[in-house]
């Protein structure tokens, strides 16, 4: 069992606050006067844009907190008093929400995303070493989120993961290097072992119907061709960019019960 | 071999866009459907047998006809959540074909006369959600979507809506919840969402699947569909394979063939020199089954009367050089994770089971504790608001009783590697007295 009893800042002091009682005496903190709160204006239209969608403007929780955190890297205190601001809903709320759903951080993380798929298809198959071999590849990097992740619905290239949004596998644990090291340099990550140039594996599909040609085979042969739209959306995927200003006080990051 | 419905073409390029799409026949149901009587719509459905393609297995048709007549505001919401472990087989259509959701969800819109329609796609989902703007955006550009489709009386908005990760948000009123912005927990049924759902009016939730076959429904006509599969299981059906299989992926199939044309047929089996051990027919939710049972046929009720379920049609394979105690861990830790925590048996018998499990893999466990494991199991399921709790309950309860011998000789095997005193059966009474030497490895 890890010591969890008392969270403290990277450089080991205490959190203040943390062992004191809540103080009843005073109010919760109520939706943020959007006279003195500065909201981005790229985030505002995009929450606004989010409300209009929906019968009932909190729908549109969910996809006002992606945007904060998009725009911010992470749901910080600041970007959810934006949120709510724009929303008229208190930050009590949007925390609940954001703390309920996992791709929201509510501690800052690193920009460069990869969640790596460790659930029981993925595991079969060396997914709990992948991890640990991105996790070394990633080393003490603060610019990398490298997290343990729940079935990310792609066990047919396991073990896989998701780098910046984009599902690359699968994997080998020598891909954990080339993963970094590409995420660093900022180029595209593993092109021949993305998910949306893939075919389908039923051989039948890959000629229309015909039962004769097979086009499935084994894992790797698949990559064979991109069509324009994949191409398109796997330069879409982007890295959110995101002011780390407010990362400077660092907390260690949780003992996370799965590790 | 019957001919393929949902993977035909499924990877010509360009497929997602709408004039290829619509080259190869795509919306054409859509338009005959526009010109029929909603009713008639509803019969071809319900004449069609198809069921629910999520994991409960559930009569569309039926589902539809649940919801109440009449001009009240009416939501039809697609689970595009799909995050049941082993299971991948929504992405792939989504990701391909997405016009074929669209036009599927507009065709069960009509049917169902509601006219504000989403999708609730996992936050994971990225590139898929994507993929599905666009779709929806070429939609509407080309009427399909908005205000008097094709001239007709019916109207319909679609909102693509990504969630944020959570696996409780596939279950359908926690995704009402989590649509309505707030956290995912499920809600207590009844009332069910066929009469409160989504902004507490009548809403119809289907899986992706089962909307994407929707347009081929009304091309074959529902009786036409229902002579393919079997008596109660038609159709045909996108088995995603995974785990120890030569080649995992999705396939479709006709429902009802043997399952072991399905694992080793299509799939390849195990690798060369390995033996199946176990294998999950539904994704990580179900009951394993034997390798003995790989000869039943691949349908709902089949599976069923074997004690397990089709669920989402995720088969998982386990071969013989896995531990069925790592299996079990590496399930319930998924399981204490992802529960929502509003239900205490589910609550605390994931955070139990895992507890146990752990002192099982350590070897500090007598096969007594095998016994509370499967007893937890029991008394989580059918007591919690939804079936999270049971999506652990039974997988691990099926192993424990199937698998006890393996259970047993690890912890065994375990307290032997680790010096932890003689083996149990030898010294029942000692055992008893003193109990394992708890906190040896702590």
């Amino acid at each position: 069992m890890a010591d969890s009893s008392v969270a403290r800042y990277e450089h080991g002091s205490r959190i203040p606050g943390w062992d004191d009682a809540v103080d009843l005496s005073k109010d919760p903190a109520s939706i943020p006067d959007p006279a003195l709160t500065r909201v981005p204006a790229e985030l505002r239209a995009a929450i606004e844009a989010a409300m209009a969608q929906y019968p009932d403007f909190r729908s549109a929780a969910i996809p006002a907190l992606h945007a904060a955190q998009d725009l911010h890297g992470w749901c910080s205190p600041a970007a959810i008093e934006q949120v709510a601001c724009v929303m008229g809903l208190t930050p009590a709320y949007l925390t609940a929400v954001a703390t309920f759903y996992d791709m929201f951080s509510t501690q800052p993380v690193g920009r460069q995303t990869v969640y790596v798929c460790t659930n029981i298809s993925c595991s079969l198959r060396g997914a709990d070493r992948l991890y640990e071999a991105i996790q070394a590849a990633a080393g003490d990097d603060p610019d990398f989120n490298v997290r343990a992740f729940e079935c990310l619905g792609a066990c047919d290239i396991a073990p896989m993961a998701s780098v910046n949004g984009a599902y690359v596998g699968p994997l080998e644990i020598a891909d954990a290097e080339t993963i970094v090291a590409q995420l660093r340099a900022g180029a595209e990550v593993l092109p021949d072992k993305q998910l949306l140039r893939r075919k389908v594996a039923d051989p039948r599909a890959a000629s229309g119907g015909d039962v004769d040609s097979a086009g499935a085979g084994a894992s790797g042969d698949a990559a064979a061709h991109a069509s324009p739209e994949a191409e398109h959306n796997a330069s879409a995927a982007k890295a959110p960019d995101a002011d780390h200003s407010d990362a400077a006080d660092r907390l260690l990051p949780d003992e996370d019960a799965d590790a | 071999m019957t001919e393929l419905l949902l993977f035909k073409d499924i990877d010509e390029p360009g497929l997602a866009s709408i004039e290829v799409y619509k080259r190869r026949g795509g919306y054409q149901s859509l338009e005959r459907a526009l010109k029929l009587p909603r009713e008639e719509v509803l019969q071809e459905l319900l004449d069609s047998g198809l069921r629910g393609r999520g994991g409960a297995g559930f009569a569309m048709g039926k589902k539809v006809s649940f919801l109440p007549k009449g001009t009240i505001d009416k939501y039809l919401v697609c689970n595009a959540d799909e995050s049941e472990p082993g299971t991948f087989k929504d992405r792939e259509l989504m990701q391909k074909s997405p016009h074929m959701l669209v036009e599927g969800m507009i065709i069960a819109a009509y049917a169902a006369d509601a006219n504000r329609s989403f999708i609730y796609i996992r936050g994971e989902y990225q590139q898929q959600a994507e993929i599905l703007e666009r779709a929806i955006e070429e939609a509407r550009a080309a009427g399909y979507l908005g205000e008097r489709i094709l001239g007709s009386d019916h109207s319909l908005s679609l909102v693509l809506h990504r969630g944020a990760g959570a696996y409780i948000c596939g279950e359908e009123t926690g995704l009402l919840d989590s649509l309505e912005g707030k956290r995912g927990n499920p809600r207590l049924k009844p009332p069910f969402p066929a009469n409160q759902g989504l902004y507490q009016g009548p809403t119809l939730i289907n899986n992706v699947e089962t909307l994407a076959t929707v347009p081929h429904i009304i091309r074959l006509g529902g009786q036409e569909y229902a002579k393919l599969g079997t008596e109660t299981s038609t159709g045909t059906k996108l088995v995603s394979v995974s785990g120890n299989v030569q080649r995992p992926g999705n396939y479709e199939i006709e429902l009802g063939i043997p399952s072991r044309e399905i694992v080793y047929g299509l799939a390849g089996g195990p690798e060369r020199g390995r033996e199946i051990k176990l294998w999950f027919p539904g994704g990580s939710s179900s009951p394993v089954l034997t390798p003995a049972e790989l000869d039943l046929p691949y349908d709902f009720d089949s599976m069923a009367r074997a004690g397990s379920m089709l669920g989402s049609g995720a088969i998982i394979v386990v071969d013989d050089s896995v531990s069925v105690v790592d299996v079990a861990l590496k399930l319930a830790k998924f399981y204490r994770h992802e529960s929502c925590g509003k239900c205490t048996p589910c609550r605390e018998g994931t955070n139990w089971t895992v507890k146990m499990l752990q002192r099982v893999e350590s070897g500090e466990a007598t096969p007594m504790d095998l016994d509370i494991i499967a007893s937890v199991q029991e008394q989580i399921m059918g007591n919690c608001l939804c079936v999270l709790g049971d999506a652990m309950a039974m997988p691990l309860g099926s192993m424990v009783s199937k698998f006890r011998d393996e259970f047993e000789a690890h912890i065994e095997a375990r307290r032997a590697q680790l010096g932890l005193g003689a083996p149990i059966h030898d010294a029942p009474a000692d055992a008893a007295l003193h109990g394992a030497p708890a906190g040896v490895l702590a």
